[in-house]
């Protein structure tokens, strides 16, 4: 198996994700981010998830679709999705698909945190 | 305008969708760079051929090891062209809904013509619609 593209840190039902890579493009690679994110985000009930998009420099729409797989499943579990950090350019990219208005995205990690209720 | 550097041009056949992004990718990062082309503009082309060259291999060739993909780019001072051509039977555009439509939101695909037509500055699907063209101009 192809080493992991993403690092977690959990204390408790809190999940931290950091993507590893700075492009998030190929589309095997996606889609074994989207299984490693699904298996910690099952792990736990009511996740509080905050994926940190520090290192993205790219991503494409196979990526968007993903990580709304993955709030899917999050609020399934009852649980809740932070995004954090997002370049601006990427953030544009959330803005012309409106895919702003689905995730609650926050500046920095602690603002992410501190969204929880 | 005067020209910084010779007009880019290239022409490939893709044969495999991964192998055939790592050629272009570079390629057209190297001209863009050439041409002055800032970093909004080259993010915006990334973006824009990453969705096109995906769409021709897993939507128009239905990812058919015998099919092939052609492209091709055309980069200068002012603008970047690029033509994406698939082996498929071609489809229409119109008949995509909108994923930034209330009801479309939360499906997980469909995002890849819109940002597209969203980075680029000029889209034409040409009929069957296994063509497509698209350019980035630089603002005036």
């Amino acid at each position: 198996m192809a080493g992991s593209h993403i690092s977690v840190r959990k204390t408790d039902n809190m999940i931290r994700i950091d993507f590893i890579d700075r492009n998030i493009l190929d589309e095997q690679n996606i889609h074994q981010i989207g299984e490693e994110i699904l298996k910690v985000v099952e792990s736990e009930f009511r996740p509080k998830v905050v994926i940190v998009f520090k290192n993205v420099e790219h991503m494409s729409s196979a990526a968007f679709g993903t990580l709304m797989k993955v709030n899917e499943r999050v609020k399934a579990r009852d649980g809740q999705l932070r995004l954090c950090q997002i370049t601006p350019r990427i953030h544009e990219a959330f803005v012309m698909t409106r895919l702003n208005r689905i995730f609650s995205i926050s500046d920095t990690y602690e603002t992410a945190m501190a969204s929880f209720t | 305008m005067t020209n910084s550097a010779k007009a880019f041009r290239c022409e490939h056949t893709l044969r495999d969708l991964r192998a055939g992004l790592e050629l272009v990718h570079p390629e057209a990062e190297a001209a863009l760079a050439a041409h002055g082309f800032d970093e909004g503009a080259k993010f915006a082309i990334r973006l824009a051929i990453e969705e096109a060259v995906v769409n021709a291999f897993r939507h128009g060739n239905r990812n058919d090891p015998s099919k092939l993909v052609h492209y091709s780019a055309y980069i200068d001072d002012g603008r970047a062209s690029f033509e994406v051509q698939d082996e498929g039977p071609g489809f229409d555009p119109m008949t995509i809904p909108d994923p930034t439509e209330d009801e479309n939101l939360e499906i997980p695909s469909g995002r890849g013509v819109m940002l597209i037509k969203a980075y680029m500055t000029e889209v034409e699907y040409v009929p069957p619609g296994n063509l497509l063209r698209m350019t980035f101009r630089k603002p005036a």
